[in-house]
């Protein structure tokens, strides 16, 4: 028997849930029938292939935009792969490599048959699946010979550009007392439909993600990890138009938490809805398999529509990202879906609507670790009172046992943090969470009160919502600016040339290798 | 704390307020009081809360005193400070040139727009020619905007399309032809070879022979744009660095109201 604090009617939470998985169901039975250039990718890179020909174009691009001027995309570049292995000899990369000098036409090659093909790329299959597992465990080892910061994590960024700057910044936070270093990407790097190679030290507003400064980073923290006798978790963002690629990526480098949500592109980066909705999924098939924390970005929503007004679309979409994250495999315990504290702070009584709008959350997830971001929309340069201000958000935190609490920093909208700033932020989410740690247990709402009526009506407005998504379907209510309002064109945006149909030949073999197993 | 809680010290402070020599005010006129806070790069020590004083007489501030100090990491050290200030100002001789048009805030826009125009503005924009580079333009009109500077899109005023990058100049007017723009921004990048010169100046011209020119305001922007090389080139206003949508939709907005009248 479940029990509310906020006297929610479990029967209709389910009924919730049910009206989500429709719209996901729907959304899944289009993302089944098609591929995209950036999955293509992905599988070249979990075949091996990496690296950059003269013109630094990364070889994944250069292979799948070769086949796919072939018009041969629709076949999958697996079994292309697969066939010129048995045909050549020659390994993945160095069939990249040729292909990028042109002294190979993968398409032209003498067909063998299909299970041949198949069996010459499963050595390098067993490779990536065995270092990403090899990566999940190392994780595990960790945490249980050491230890892990308990939940909320501490959640800092770091965003200087440098890659190496980033690494001394991210030592810092953590022997400050993080659990979780997320390094910003540069500005605009959503929007490139290629991950860039190498170590990078220029950024704009943040730093590029590319494996070798996963690897660089990751590196860095396993180092202060040792030091502090404490795991500390890198999060990086697989979002935009190289979603599973970033995934992979991550993957195979032990990143721990990823922001990995295609509602976030298609609204706030006017990315084609198709095309990263069919990324995501096989996104989050690779971050469910890797144990990765995803994280949802229902939070932006409240930068642009009122956090009061439109508490129920941030429900709403948790419960759709959660269904489409159980989709692909992914666990409840790696699902952080996202919420904002972005309540105006003129609005009376206003801690206690965030309050109830926290708990509700928890209850309606209760396994999920979720993601609680700070204030921004209200911060104003008024650094004295913005640590208030995250005080308030740390006070809920801890109140109501979210999972992931970025910190909010008493700058924001000042500048990227000074390093002092991060002390200031974690020395008050330290202070608030030891000094309040069990008032969640001790404390209980009034029956009837403000809190659960504003809990109970958030529900009634998502069911209503969700009842009304899934009379259209996902894509349409999107078009229509259901959320954020903001409207997206079902064939407008960023990418769609991208999104193809798979053939009958399509050949994945990673979907069923790794959803829902670990 | 011994010190610092209550100044025991005899001041001889004139209690008057002098505009001509103004200095920051803590509970007493021309006390200089003054608070600060910043990090050193060495270790924690005498030493550095040392360091940290000797700095902040160098800033000019009197009776320097450090009152929390904290080692952020091995190497780095926080401090807090307070001082008077030794310096002051001449308030009576401050002019402030003030700009053309004040950059408003988003909602002041879009409230002036509704005031004094009545309809959205229709804004469109785009990185044409070979430009790949969307960076610009979305910081501009992407909803998120940049930097803390909410885009276009944003706007309840402005009806912002981006059309994204690559866009021909003939493709760029066609499309402001259709959909009746009142404002066309123009982003570039790559300047490789004065690549963006020559695109610019062939959209001003295709605009000219098509009679649009005086019709629309033109803006363009980059990293290597400013007013001064805008004007030049034809255009109505120029945004590089350091800009944002804010400076982008106030300028449109006066510019607009300005041209009605």
């Amino acid at each position: 028997m479940r029990e509310s604090k906020l006297g929610l009617d479990f029967t209709k939470v389910d009924y919730a849930k049910q009206l989500a998985k429709n719209i996901s169901n729907d959304v899944q039975t289009f993302v089944d029938s098609y591929s995209t250039v950036s999955v293509e990718r992905t599988l070249c890179r979990l075949m091996g292939i990496d690296g950059v020909d003269s013109n630094e174009a990364p070889l994944p691009n250069i292979l799948v935009d070769f086949i796919k001027d072939k018009g041969m995309l629709k076949h999958g570049v697996l079994f292309l792969l697969g066939n010129a292995i048995v045909a050549t000899g020659l390994s993945p990369q160095e069939i990249a490599e040729k292909t990028s000098t042109n002294e190979l036409d993968i398409t032209s090659l003498p067909l063998c048959e299909k299970e041949k093909a198949y069996k010459a790329l499963q050595p390098y299959i067993d490779s990536s699946i065995n270092r990403i597992a090899g990566n999940r465990k190392k994780r595990e080892d960790f945490i249980k010979n050491n230890s892990e910061g308990e939940k909320p994590y501490l959640y800092v960024i770091v965003a200087t550009g440098n890659i190496y700057e980033d690494v001394i910044q991210a030592q810092a936070a953590a022997r400050q007392g993080s659990d979780i270093i997320a390094v910003i990407r540069t500005t605009g790097q959503s929007l490139l439909d290629y991950v860039p190679y190498g170590a990078t030290t220029e950024g704009f507003g943040g730093t590029f993600a590319t494996q070798e400064n996963f690897r660089i980073m990751r590196k860095a923290l396993d180092e202060v990890g040792e030091e502090v006798g404490r795991y500390i978790r890198l999060c990086n963002y697989c979002s935009g138009l190289c979603m599973p690629e970033i995934a992979a990526m991550g993957a195979l480098e032990g990143l721990d938490v990823m922001l990995n949500d295609a509602l976030y592109g298609i609204l706030f980066r006017d990315i084609n809805m198709k095309r990263t909705l069919v990324d995501q999924y096989f996104s989050r098939i690779i971050n469910g398999f890797a144990g990765v924390i995803i994280n949802t970005g229902e939070d932006n929503y409240l930068t642009t529509a009122d956090a009061y007004e439109e508490a129920h679309t941030v429900l709403a979409s948790d419960l759709i990202n959660e269904q489409l994250a159980f989709a692909a495999g992914l666990p409840e315990e790696q699902m952080g879906l996202g919420h904002a504290f972005e309540m105006d702070p003129e609005l009376e009584n206003g801690f206690l609507y965030e309050l109830a709008q926290a708990q509700m959350t928890r209850e309606i997830f209760p396994n999920a670790p979720l993601k609680y971001m700070p204030p921004t929309k209200f911060m104003t340069g008024n650094i004295f009172r913005g640590q208030i201000q995250n005080a308030l958000f740390n006070a809920i935190s801890i109140w109501t046992g979210q999972g992931l609490q970025l910190l909010g920093m008493l700058t924001e909208a000042v500048h990227t943090p000074f390093m002092s700033d991060r002390y200031l932020a974690i020395e008050n989410a330290k202070y608030i969470f030891n000094n309040m740690k069990s008032i969640g247990d001790e404390v209980e709402f009034k029956k009837g009160g403000m809190m659960q009526n504003r809990a109970q009506s958030i529900l009634e407005q998502s069911i209503a919502l969700l009842k009304r998504i899934d009379q259209e379907n996902l894509f349409d209510a999107i078009e229509k600016g259901i959320f954020a309002d903001i409207k997206r064109p079902k064939d407008g945006g960023k990418g769609l040339s991208g999104v193809f149909e798979k053939d009958e030949h399509y050949y994945n073999p990673f979907i069923d290798l790794m959803k829902g197993k670990r | 704390m011994s010190t610092g809680l209550y100044s025991t010290d005899k001041k001889d402070l004139s209690n008057e307020l002098n505009l001509k020599e103004i200095k920051p005010y803590g509970d007493t006129m021309n006390d200089g009081k003054t608070q600060l806070s910043f990090t050193l790069p060495v270790q924690c020590g005498d030493e550095a809360i040392e360091a940290a004083k000797q700095l902040m007489k160098k800033m000019g501030f009197e009776n320097p005193q450090v009152v929390f100090y904290k080692e952020l990491t091995k190497g780095f050290t926080f401090f807090n400070c307070y001082g008077s200030c030794t310096h002051n100002i001449d308030f009576t001789t401050i002019v402030v040139p003030k700009v053309d048009t004040s950059v408003m805030t988003m909602d002041e826009t879009d409230e002036y727009i509704k005031q004094n125009i009545g309809r959205k503005l229709i804004v469109i924009g785009a990185s044409t020619g070979t430009d790949a580079h969307t960076v610009g333009i979305d910081a501009i009109m992407n909803m998120k905007g940049f930097a803390g500077h909410y885009g276009l899109e944003r706007y309840d005023m402005i009806e912002a399309i981006n059309l994204g990058s690559q866009v021909l100049n003939e493709d760029f007017i066609a499309k402001a032809i259709e959909l009746k723009a009142d404002c066309l921004l123009v982003s570039q990048t790559v300047t490789q070879k004065d690549v963006h010169i020559k695109n610019l100046v062939e959209l001003v011209e295709m605009l000219e022979a098509e009679g649009l020119r005086d019709k629309v305001i033109l803006c363009c922007g980059g990293p290597r744009l400013n007013l001064e090389l805008a004007k030049e080139l034809g255009y109505d206003a120029g945004f590089g660095m350091n800009t944002y949508a804010d400076n982008v939709a106030s300028y449109m907005a006066e510019e607009f109201v300005k041209r009605m009248k």
